[in-house]
């Protein structure tokens, strides 16, 4: 297809799978933790408005966590169907870090989602709770195990090579690899203010609109306090994580900053913009600050980072992609950080509610989370190249035999069914966020006491989806 | 060396893919059922008997795939190579089954059918694609220097054809006495006499399959009817009839519980069938268990886990079937 090789179509599959992938466990880490602590808030307060928004939500999680679950079981298996030799390889550190997430994490998330979302009215306040918690434990464990793989396969460290595949030797190491710490805190943060910027824009979208209700401002006020505390915390681990792959990845940050020369004694500017040129290797048009490079990744005046020019041009990873890439997410991180800070102001003034520019400003941002994850992800795995794990295996000797015909066969099917059933998934959760809270939920507040009851009354409600006759009843409710 | 670490993990995967067999089975069936009833109450009873646990039930296949990674890194890239097509349909299957879920409900009144229509033929082509895959699996790969020699296509032929409807019938029958156990009424009562065919359907595909696999494999053949291990495995084909006995006369009866139980030892008795066909095989014809067994470090530290969260993880998982124990009606609560 177009020309394209196998091993392009290979990456092209992977990357466009698991691009469409993360954007779904983004918001369903940040929206269970939500819930479990609207969930909390009611039970200490018993204020309706907690249990309007918990319910409120928790129709628009489910709706993503199955769209998280079915994109996701695709990943589990294209590792074989794409990598195989990668996978054989590989498979002894990779698989049983796998194997943990399952064990430890999509289990617990599936086991106790259906109390989560469908129990209610069948087991007792407390229950129900740990059950809300139990699904918010899981999707953070899931985290940890597959940022862990990954990570390992930017900074490998624990194994050694026999028989012409890895051997793990020490499982600790294997797993606390250098990035990874690094990395399960930028991805954490990055899926709370993900989800936080989601929340918000959905609430300045109801007070646009001229909806007020409590719940609606509360939602609005709890996700502007979490984007003030979360946007400031993820620039701070962003620079950590950034002088940490200096450390071991100089290629990946070489090609970030567009840093094609090193010249003795000069200190590394920074490049704002500009736009690296590989085949003239030079960025060309740089609009760059003196000394600013220097300072950030060295901490120092004058310090010396490598350049590209001091890896061979086989190994040096894509920096007009990642270079962008990178100020994109650095980019949004600013402006995400601007938000946090108007919104106290307004706070401050007393104008949370009323400020239009704040209002519009927060609807724009709306997506800008998830852009900046997807553009993050970008610059770490395309820096990595041209290695599956750094250092040890090339991309190029992990892909699997297959033609390139049958590889455009499943990628032009992906790329259709992905963009049909997502893009009316993700309209259907659009659709449920402008009905906002306070319509459907389970009948008021009287639970009914399970061990009392086992009859007629107690049955789960129809229709026995997470969001009751949601759109259907569009125009009933107000 | 005392303990067999391929031996336990081949029986863990074993174990897991036999869960993903029963469980995902009854709520595939309940897909590959729906184009049998038409009224829109009686599908949302249907679907809503599996809603809070069907995202569990599949979660086994994740495991089967992840465990083969760990465990048997070759098998993994092998088969899923050898098995590309068939494994990526089954994915797309289970995509479209599985927002249907969510999306069926959501949908306006226009869209409902479309998604209905999805999560049916989301959850034949899912089941036909695994039974392709089996067939495939029990007629072997061709490998070559570790790694897969065959075409795209190997794994099309009239057997692995006959295996993927094969378990379409099956999953039918789980989903089916599922249905009876789990609704009432005139539901209850359509799935009572849709039950007995589909008992002989899957009876004959059993019959198909333990006569086609000897007669094609001498391997198979040569295990099955030396003397010693005839006398061993005569059980599970009469058993396998008693447990037939056993359903028609239950469905005969009424029995509400009875025929769901039994439609699980029927799929348990095949499967245990096959296993005694290929076992100690993970890539049919040649590899065997220990032959693409991960290092021994990767096999020890993954086995700490599973045997340590296995037993949570079945206990949490029947909890959660209790909290939902029951018949499930339409139209109570809230709309
Ligand atoms: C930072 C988090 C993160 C990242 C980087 C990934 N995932 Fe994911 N994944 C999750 C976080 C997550 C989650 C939050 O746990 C999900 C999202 C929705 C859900 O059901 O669980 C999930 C679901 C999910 C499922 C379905 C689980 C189920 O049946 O319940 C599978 C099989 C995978 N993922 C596999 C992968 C693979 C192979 C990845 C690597 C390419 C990957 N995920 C990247
Ligand atoms: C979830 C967020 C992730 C995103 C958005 C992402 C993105 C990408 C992209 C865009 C590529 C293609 C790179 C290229 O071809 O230049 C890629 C490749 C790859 N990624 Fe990731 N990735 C993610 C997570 C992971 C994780 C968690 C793992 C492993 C556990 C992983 C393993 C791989 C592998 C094996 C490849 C294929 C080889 C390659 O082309 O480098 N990725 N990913
Ligand atoms: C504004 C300051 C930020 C800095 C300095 C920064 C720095 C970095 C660096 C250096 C990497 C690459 C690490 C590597 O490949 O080894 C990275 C990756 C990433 N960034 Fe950022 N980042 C910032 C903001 C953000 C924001 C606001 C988000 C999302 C909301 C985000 C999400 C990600 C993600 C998902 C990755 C890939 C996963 C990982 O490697 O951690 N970043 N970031």
């Amino acid at each position: 297809m177009f020309g394209l090789t196998a091993l392009e179509l290979a990456r092209i599959q992977f990357g466009f799978t698991v691009s469409f992938h993360i954007i779904f466990p983004a918001i369903t880490i940040g929206l269970a933790s939500y819930l479990a602590v609207l969930e909390a808030m009611w039970l200490l307060r018993k204020d309706e408005t907690y249990r309007e928004l918990y319910f409120f939500w928790s129709k628009v999680f489910a709706v993503n966590f199955a769209m998280g679950v079915v994109s996701g079981l695709v990943m589990a298996y294209q590792f074989g169907t794409n990598w195989s030799y990668f996978s054989s390889f590989a498979g002894g550190v990779t698989g049983p870090l796998l194997a943990y997430e399952v064990l430890t994490a999509f289990f617990l998330e599936a086991g106790f989602l259906g109390v989560m979302l469908f129990g209610w009215n069948k087991v007792g306040p407390g229950l129900h709770f740990f059950a809300t918690v139990m699904v918010a434990v899981g999707t953070l464990i899931s985290a940890t195990w597959i940022l862990a793989s990954n990570s390992w396969m930017q900074t490998p460290q624990g194994f050694e090579i026999i028989n012409g595949r890895v051997v793990p030797v020490d499982w600790l190491k294997v797993i606390f690899n250098p990035s990874f710490p690094y990395r399960l805190v930028h991805m954490t943060l990055a899926a709370y203010l993900a989800t936080a910027l989601f929340v918000a824009a959905s609430g300045a979208w109801h007070l646009m609109k001229g909806h007020r209700t409590p719940a609606i401002r509360t939602m609005f006020s709890m996700a502007l306090w979490m984007l003030l505390f979360t946007a400031p915390l993820q620039i701070l681990a962003g620079d950590q994580h950034g002088l940490n792959t200096l450390e071991h990845q100089p290629a990946k940050i070489a090609a970030m900053e567009g840093h094609w020369e090193r010249t003795p004694g000069e200190a590394v500017p920074l490049i704002l913009f500009g736009w690296p040129d590989l085949a003239a290797e030079t960025t060309r048009w740089a609009v760059e600050v003196p000394h600013l490079g220097s300072l950030i990744l060295t901490h120092s005046w004058d310090g010396q980072i490598p350049a590209l020019k001091d890896f061979p041009p086989e190994d040096r990873p894509n920096s007009t992609v990642i270079f962008w890439t990178f100020r994109i997410m650095v980019g949004l991180g600013m402006l995400m950080l601007a938000l946090g800070a108007l919104g106290l102001l307004q706070r401050l003034r007393g104008k949370l509610h009323d400020s239009v520019l704040l209002q519009r400003f927060a609807l724009v941002m709306g997506p800008s989370g998830l852009i900046a994850i997807l553009a993050g992800w970008i610059t770490t795995e395309m820096g990595r190249q041209p290695y599956v794990v750094y250092g040890v295996m090339r991309t190029a000797d992990a892909v699997s035999n297959h033609s390139a015909l049958a590889l455009s066969t499943t990628l032009v099917l992906f790329i259709i069914m992905y963009f049909f059933v997502f893009g009316i998934g993700v309209t259907y959760m659009l659709k449920l966020v402008g009905k906002g809270p306070g319509h459907g939920g389970p009948a008021e507040p009287e639970r009914a006491d399970p061990a009392a009851d086992t009859g007629r009354n107690q049955r789960p409600s129809r229709p026995l989806s997470a969001a009751p006759g949601a759109v259907l009843s569009i125009g009933h409710g107000e | 060396m005392g303990i067999d670490l391929p031996l336990i993990w081949a029986v863990i995967i074993g174990f897991g893919l036999m869960m993903y067999v029963i469980m995902d089975g009854f709520d595939l069936g309940i897909g590959i059922l729906f184009p049998f009833i038409r009224d829109r109450d009686d599908r949302d009873v249907m679907v809503n008997t599996v809603a809070p646990v069907w995202d569990g039930n599949e979660t086994w296949l994740v495991l089967g795939g992840a465990g083969l990674l760990a465990a048997f890194p070759l098998a993994y890239s092998v088969l899923l190579s050898a098995l590309y097509l068939p494994l990526i349909f089954m994915l797309a299957g289970l995509i479209w089954r599985g927002v249907a879920f969510e999306f069926r409900f959501k949908a306006d009144e226009g869209h409902r059918p479309f998604w209905d229509h999805a999560f049916a033929w989301g959850s034949i082509v899912a089941t036909f694609c695994q039974g392709l895959a089996l067939g495939a699996f029990i007629n072997g790969f061709r490998v070559e220097n570790g790694a897969y020699a065959g075409g795209v296509l190997d794994f099309l032929s009239p057997f692995s054809v006959f295996t993927g409807l094969g378990l379409v019938v099956a999953y039918a029958l789980l989903g089916c006495t599922w249905l009876i156990l789990k609704t009432e009424g005139p539901l209850q009562t359509r799935m009572i006499a849709l039950a007995r065919p589909i008992t002989f359907a899957l009876l004959a595909v059993i019959a198909g399959v333990s006569l086609w696999t000897p007669l094609a494999h001498e391997g198979v053949a040569a295990r099955w009817f030396s003397l010693p291990n005839l006398l061993f495995f005569l059980p599970v084909p009469l058993l396998v009839l008693a447990a037939a006995y056993g359903m028609i006369k239950a469905l005969a009866r009424g029995s509400h519980g009875l025929p769901f139980l039994l439609a699980l030892a029927l799929l348990f008795l095949g499967y245990s069938g096959l296993a005694i066909s290929l076992f100690p095989n993970i890539i049919p014809p040649a590899v065997s268990i220990w032959g693409a067994a991960a290092p021994v470090q990767s096999l020890g530290f993954a086995l700490v886990g599973a045997l340590f969260i296995i037993p949570f993880i079945l206990g949490y998982t029947a909890w959660s079937y209790y909290v939902f124990r029951g018949k499930v009606r339409a139209g109570d609560g809230y709309h």
